[in-house]
């Protein structure tokens, strides 16, 4: 009996240090499901799933609170993939949140800007230059098209234009879908 | 033949039609009244400009500098005043528009002040390296890869062969053919500052075995230069495609350049022979590149040959010269008829990397309808990559680009062997094109959601902390405000007791 009650307290200890010193030396620092999931988001930071930023809805997501359905930048693709990472039904894209458009750049008029620094202030990846009274402008580069910067401009000067794809982002068309074409044409 | 040759796996015999552009020798096309030459006629960055419009240029003039590392110079073609920069049609296959730099001839095609060098090995390869980037060259094979990169061994390098791709596999081109049985001499003179250049031991010039014509010419240029001895022509026989990099490396030296590896990594750089007779061109005469000889053949052409043409020629000035049957806005092939690309519209100009006009290709198939795979495996046994084409179709088709990688996409040649057996007539180069550059761009935009989401940190980072030290300083100014009113209080109190004293020692008084 005795023998019995050692052996095991001498086993839960040993097996308590292995776990405790496991737990320390191997700890996980951050989410890794809030950062996959924040990995296939695309980052537009545009809050049209109604939460403030990318992040804060991958972590939303994670915690199980929303439905995968709710980020219209990122389309059908960012949903499947979602659905793929997380092993759920995908969803068609919930049309409170908006439609899927092709990829936007935000232009300002030079000539109509008045330098207020409001859309400065509303843009969520700092891609917009100009200080208070001098001409803005967009760093096309840096633009997610998230239309953050078109509300608040107060003379109406930022247009939303697509992106308009050069030789070296040109993709070759998807042949089914010449095919089908082909066959609806015929 | 020193040693014997190697084998690639698959390929196919296809009929050449090389013999219509063969017949008569290169001939120059006339100088036409305008010249469009696109900036990125190279891979890589493209070019910048350095004219502006109204400025007159002189022939081999520089018009646009090389921008970052992979990139070269851009020159006219001939002489003229600059009338447009801006964009302007090119022949890509998505008919897209590029910035272009238009020159207007004014006929008397008058040269720059040329450097000649007399001899090259009184200069560093460095040297060299640097005027072969200064005069534009890129390999003229078609995939216009800035040579002077290809011909820096590097230091952790060190090439022992440098192979010379005389193949020219594809059907109906002959502009190799043409300018090996021509130019010989000036090949060899390229070849023997890339050997300088490269410091490398051998050279191996491989010809196929149809173009006996080339191969007497470069034999006999060969034989009067007896310190080339290390410089040998390798006949490999006539399968299309030979001519492809790593499948012409496993025929001459039986090795294989590993997936995601180049051939300089065993050992091995491989040139056209267009590019080295520029090389030679540029280094001995001072020519930057500012044309190409160009085959234009098919069957609606009336004149098929091969034509040294100026870059920014427009094609169908091209095709005036030849005289076609082809409607104008008919479409035409840049390139051979398995690896080319149909381009439509007239205003397009020839570049650096046209190496022949299709106009029309023999007995070719209605096009029809594509069927269901049916798995018969026979594009499988044609892929000179060793790749699965079957199941690549499948995972493009489903757009499972993940498992098209696993399957080794990216070691897709685009030679056509799969589409040319395929019973059920699938376009499965199409496919394979479609997935590549889906998946290429998937990756550009996840390194910019990347660099976003990095923006985006550092923005909240920047606010909270700005929100800090302006609490810090309401903190700050708040405890300043309250030590200066305490002060005060104190001052107050004191002169109050000293007051109350003042009255008490009145009233004691």
């Amino acid at each position: 009996m005795l023998t019995a009650i050692i052996a095991i307290t001498l086993l839960a200890l040993t097996l308590g240090l292995v776990l405790g010193f496991a737990s320390i030396r191997f700890k996980v620092q951050g989410d890794p499901i809030v950062d996959q999931i924040d990995k296939i988001l695309p980052q537009t930071q545009c809050g049209q799933c109604s939460f403030a930023g990318c992040r804060p809805y991958a972590e939303a997501i994670a915690a199980g609170e929303v439905d995968i359905n709710r980020c219209p930048p990122g389309g059908e693709a960012t949903i499947q993939a979602l659905a793929d990472l997380l092993d759920v039904e995908p969803k068609p894209l919930d049309e409170e949140c908006g439609v899927e458009k092709p990829k936007m750049l935000a232009v300002i008029d030079e000539a109509r800007c008045i330098g207020c620094t409001l859309c400065i202030q509303a843009c969520p990846v700092d891609a917009i230059l100009g200080a208070a009274k001098h001409m803005h402008t967009v760093i096309a580069n840096e633009c997610t098209g998230c239309e953050l910067c078109v509300e608040p401009c107060p003379v109406d000067c930022i247009d939303m234009v697509e992106t308009q794809p050069n030789p070296h982002t040109w993709r070759w068309p998807d042949p089914s879908h010449v095919d089908l074409q082909r066959r609806t044409g015929s | 033949m020193s040693a014997p040759l190697g084998d690639f796996p698959g390929g196919l015999k296809l009929p050449g039609h090389k013999k219509r552009s063969t017949q008569g020798p290169i001939r120059k096309t006339p100088i036409s009244k305008q010249l469009v030459l696109p900036l990125q006629q190279h891979i890589g960055a493209a070019a910048g400009p350095i004219v502006e419009v109204g400025d007159k240029v002189l022939k081999g003039q520089r018009i646009a500098r090389a921008e970052g590392h992979v990139s070269v110079c851009l020159h006219a073609p001939s002489s003229g005043v600059i009338t447009a920069i801006g964009d302007h049609a090119i022949p890509h296959p998505s008919g897209l528009s590029a910035p272009c730099i238009t020159i207007e001839t004014d006929g008397e095609d008058r040269w720059i002040d040329r450097q000649q060098i007399k001899d090259f090995r009184q200069h560093s390869a460095h040297e060299l390296r640097q005027i072969i980037r200064d005069a534009g060259i890129v390999g003229l094979g078609g995939a216009g890869f800035p040579s002077f990169i290809k011909l820096n061994p590097g230091v952790h390098h060190s090439v022992e062969t440098l192979l010379i791709n005389g193949a020219e596999c594809e059907p109906y081109i002959s502009c190799d053919d043409m300018l090996m049985r021509e130019r010989a001499d000036g090949i060899l003179d390229g070849v023997e500052i890339m050997l300088f250049a490269l410091r490398a031991s051998r050279c191996i010039l491989a010809i196929e075995d149809n173009k006996p014509e080339a191969i007497a010419a470069m034999r006999y240029a060969l034989s009067s230069r007896s310190h080339l001895s290390q410089t040998e022509i390798v006949v490999v026989p006539t399968r299309y495609p030979t001519g492809g990099e790593k499948q012409l490396i496993q025929v001459v030296t039986k090795k294989q350049v590993p997936t995601n590896k180049l051939p300089i990594d065993i050992g091995i750089v491989c040139h056209n022979p267009g590019t080295a007779y520029a090389v030679g061109r540029a280094i001995l005469h001072g020519e930057p590149l500012i044309s190409r000889v160009v085959t234009v053949t098919g069957t609606d052409v009336t004149h098929a040959g091969n034509f040294e043409t100026l870059f920014g020629t427009p094609i169908k000035d091209l095709l005036a010269f030849c005289e076609t049957r082809r409607q104008p806005d008919e479409p035409f092939i840049q390139g051979g008829p398995m690896m080319g690309y149909s381009l439509a519209g007239d205003d397009l100009p020839i570049t650096k990397t046209a190496n022949c006009i299709l106009v029309g290709v023999d007995d070719v198939a209605p096009p029809a309808q594509p069927l269901p795979c049916i798995r018969c495996g026979d594009c499988a046994d044609v892929c000179p990559a060793s790749l699965l084409p079957q199941q690549l179709y499948w995972y493009s088709r489903a757009k499972d680009f993940d498992q098209t990688r696993d399957y080794n996409l990216f070691d897709c040649i685009e030679c056509g062997c799969c589409d040319y057996v395929c019973p059920s007539k699938i376009p499965l180069v199409s496919y394979f094109r479609f997935a590549k550059t889906e998946i290429m761009n998937q990756e550009r935009e996840r390194h910019k959601s990347d660099l976003a989401r990095q923006r985006h940190e550092s923005r909240l980072e920047r606010l909270e902390r700005e929100a800090q030290e302006k609490e810090e300083r309401q903190r700050q100014r708040k405890a300043a405000l309250a030590a200066t009113k305490a002060a005060k209080a104190k001052e107050e109190d004191s002169i109050n007791t000293a007051e109350a004293a003042d009255s008490v020692t009145e009233e004691k008084a």
